[in-house]
């Protein structure tokens, strides 16, 4: 009686999760003739693409999501590749190569990883435009990796804790220096860390709003969640296009999510530093 | 003993053979990362309480110091007060919901149910959607329509749930609206509020839950099996067992929440836009205001600055009790 129970509230609260993408979804595949307020929670009644057609290509007042769903891309890969890169050395470093005052210096790093972007923005655009990467992809994409180096080497160095330092003094008996010991011995050991943080940089790069909105003014140039944003502030959108268009931008994320999900999990708990 | 010393011996001949030189590289190849925080984060930070302090009020670049006028003049405004009258709002209702439900939500995946897994994935899966998506979802629900009622109103009203319809994010009512002398701001929950803490709180209860359930399963079951033989029913043993032994997750939960929730810009920026008449607007919100649409960067670079301390009194300290806790550890 109990158990029933049980599954009763945890199946409800289930349907109560996914009720937000069961709207996106039922109505991003409407007809346009189907599309009214007081019809937003019926199933359609026929499959159409059309309301996905629209924000994926726009028309009718609405900016499509094409050109900034390969913005994003352009900007995410290569700095997930970037962050993922860094992250492992310093994470090496600063757990196989302590050095006097280097776990004062991870504190300092660290607390870049709780800051309100606010507090950097007004500088941040200042320099971003004297050295000219102001309204470019590359200046997002810097941005996103710098901001990236606290989580990053937090998760690597964790990661790297956990490696017998025997092994590294083994290499050493060896002759191995500081580039093989990482080459031969840690890089092998790497794999999962490299997955949780690819995976935690992806999602995270790939969902950030406020830097996407700062630093690309040019429409052209914007990143998928600065999009979504503008299509949901123009009065000329229609809903289902939203929909669609939110859809659209959660697609990627969750995906890997779905695939991936127990390394993304292992993300977000390094976030909470001791996880 | 001797092989006790033997292995000291041995570490230390390595040691010296671990030359100076793979020391210096170790350093070197640290050291881009630690400029570009240097720069990014302490330098910008640095460079932001300056301009606070200036007289850098319009677009037109003027440097001239001015002390603390620009933060005087905010504290004086009705709107920012009315902005740390929301963010205080919303960060209190949205930690407390948060915790307590993240904390239920473990409490039955935890209670070995079939299928935990896919519940398990169900509660965190909004963890991986961008604010912004759960922004224009959940604006849609939380929309009552003016003539016609739309979203969770029509859901409502199919069930026949017709007292559960509100005006949801279209409120501008404060409640129960108390005057304090001296403030320019009517005091408690602003209604528009709710909705916008519901929507976080779906978004993020399912990383307290995560939080919980690592907890949870730390929890040795022979301590809990004791006190069953010993005759505690599963409510004491949860009062008495499970909870304290949670209490260092929900320490780490609590500051991990509190600061996304004193950060929050995207989620309201698209589900409200900080109305109605400011009623969900928070400081963040009104900083790229500032900097971006008026042009007062010094009023901007001010509000910042209040944003970063509030976020600070709450890390700094827990940064170093997590650093001086690993060291023990060590």
């Amino acid at each position: 009686m109990a158990r029933a129970l049980l599954y009763c509230v945890m199946i409800a609260l289930a349907f109560a999760f996914v009720l937000p993408v069961y709207l996106l979804v039922i109505t991003s595949l409407k007809d346009f003739s189907e599309v009214s307020l007081n019809r937003m929670w019926d199933l359609p009644t026929r499959f159409s693409l059309e309301s996905f057609n629209r924000a994926w290509n726009g028309g009718q007042g609405t900016t499509g999501m094409r050109g900034s769903f390969l913005n994003s891309i352009i900007v995410v890969i290569p700095a997930t590749v970037i962050s993922c890169l860094l992250g492992s050395m310093n994470g090496y470093v600063l757990s196989k190569w302590k050095f006097r005052g280097s776990e004062t210096l991870f504190t300092l790093l660290l607390f870049g990883m709780f800051i309100p972007y606010q507090s950097i923005l007004v500088p941040l655009v200042a320099v971003l435009s004297s050295v000219g990467l102001y309204g470019t992809l590359p200046g997002l994409m810097l941005t996103h990796i710098v901001y990236g180096i606290p989580i990053t080497t937090l998760i690597f160095r964790n990661y790297y804790a956990s490696v017998p330092q025997e092994l590294v003094e083994a290499g050493q008996i060896d002759g191995a220096g500081f580039f093989r010991i990482y080459r031969e011995i840690m890089l092998p050991l790497s794999a999962p860390g490299f997955v949780v943080v690819a995976i935690w940089q992806f999602t995270s790069i790939w969902n950030e709003f406020l830097f996407g909105l700062i630093i690309t003014n040019d429409p052209r140039l914007r990143p998928v969640t600065v999009a979504l944003q503008n299509m949901s502030g123009s009065q000329f959108t229609q809903w289902n296009v939203q929909m669609a268009g939110a859809l659209i931008v959660a697609l990627p994320t969750l995906v890997v999510y779905i695939f991936l999900g127990r390394y993304f999990l292992r993300g977000l708990l390094a976030g909470s530093l001791k996880g | 003993m001797t092989i006790a010393r033997a292995t000291t011996a041995r570490r230390e001949h390595v040691h010296r053979r671990a030359t100076s030189r793979d020391r210096l590289i170790a350093f070197l190849m640290l050291l881009p990362s630690l400029a570009a925080i240097a720069i990014f984060v302490y330098g910008f930070i640095a460079y932001t309480g300056y301009i606070s302090l200036t007289n850098y009020t319009t677009s037109r670049p003027d440097l001239t110091f001015v002390g603390f006028d620009n933060y005087a003049q905010l504290f004086n405004q009705r709107r920012f007060q009315e902005n740390v009258r929301n963010l205080i709002v919303f960060t209190a209702f949205f930690l407390v919901t948060c915790l307590l439900f993240g904390l239920f939500l473990a409490l039955l995946v935890d209670s070995r149910v079939k299928g935990e897994s896919i519940f398990r994935s169900i509660y965190l899966f909004p963890m991986a959607v961008s604010f912004i998506v759960t922004g224009v979802a959940w604006r849609w629900l939380f929309t009552p329509g003016d003539l016609e009622p739309t979203g969770l109103n029509l859901l409502f009203e199919r069930m026949g749930l017709d007292i559960l319809k509100a005006r949801w994010i279209a409120d501008a009512r404060v409640w129960p609206n108390i005057e304090v002398p001296g403030l320019k701001v009517r005091l408690w929950v602003p209604l528009a509020m709710i909705p916008v803490v519901a929507a976080a709180v779906w978004q993020m209860s399912g990383f307290c839950m995560a939080m919980y359930l690592a907890g949870l399963r730390g929890i040795p079951e022979e301590i809990k099996e004791a006190a069953r033989v010993d005759g505690c029913s599963e409510l004491q043993v949860l009062r008495h067992i499970t909870l304290p032994l949670l209490r260092p997750i929900t320490l780490s939960a609590i500051i991990v929440l509190t600061h996304i929730s004193l950060k929050t810009f995207d989620l309201i920026m698209t589900m409200t836009g900080g109305g109605p008449g400011n009623k969900t607007e928070v400081p963040s919100l009104y900083m790229y205001e500032l900097r971006f649409s008026q042009f007062n960067t010094a009023g901007a670079a001010a509000v910042a600055t209040i944003l970063l301390l509030m976020v600070s009194v709450l890390i700094v300290p827990y940064l170093l009790y997590n650093r001086r806790a690993q060291s023990v550890e060590r």
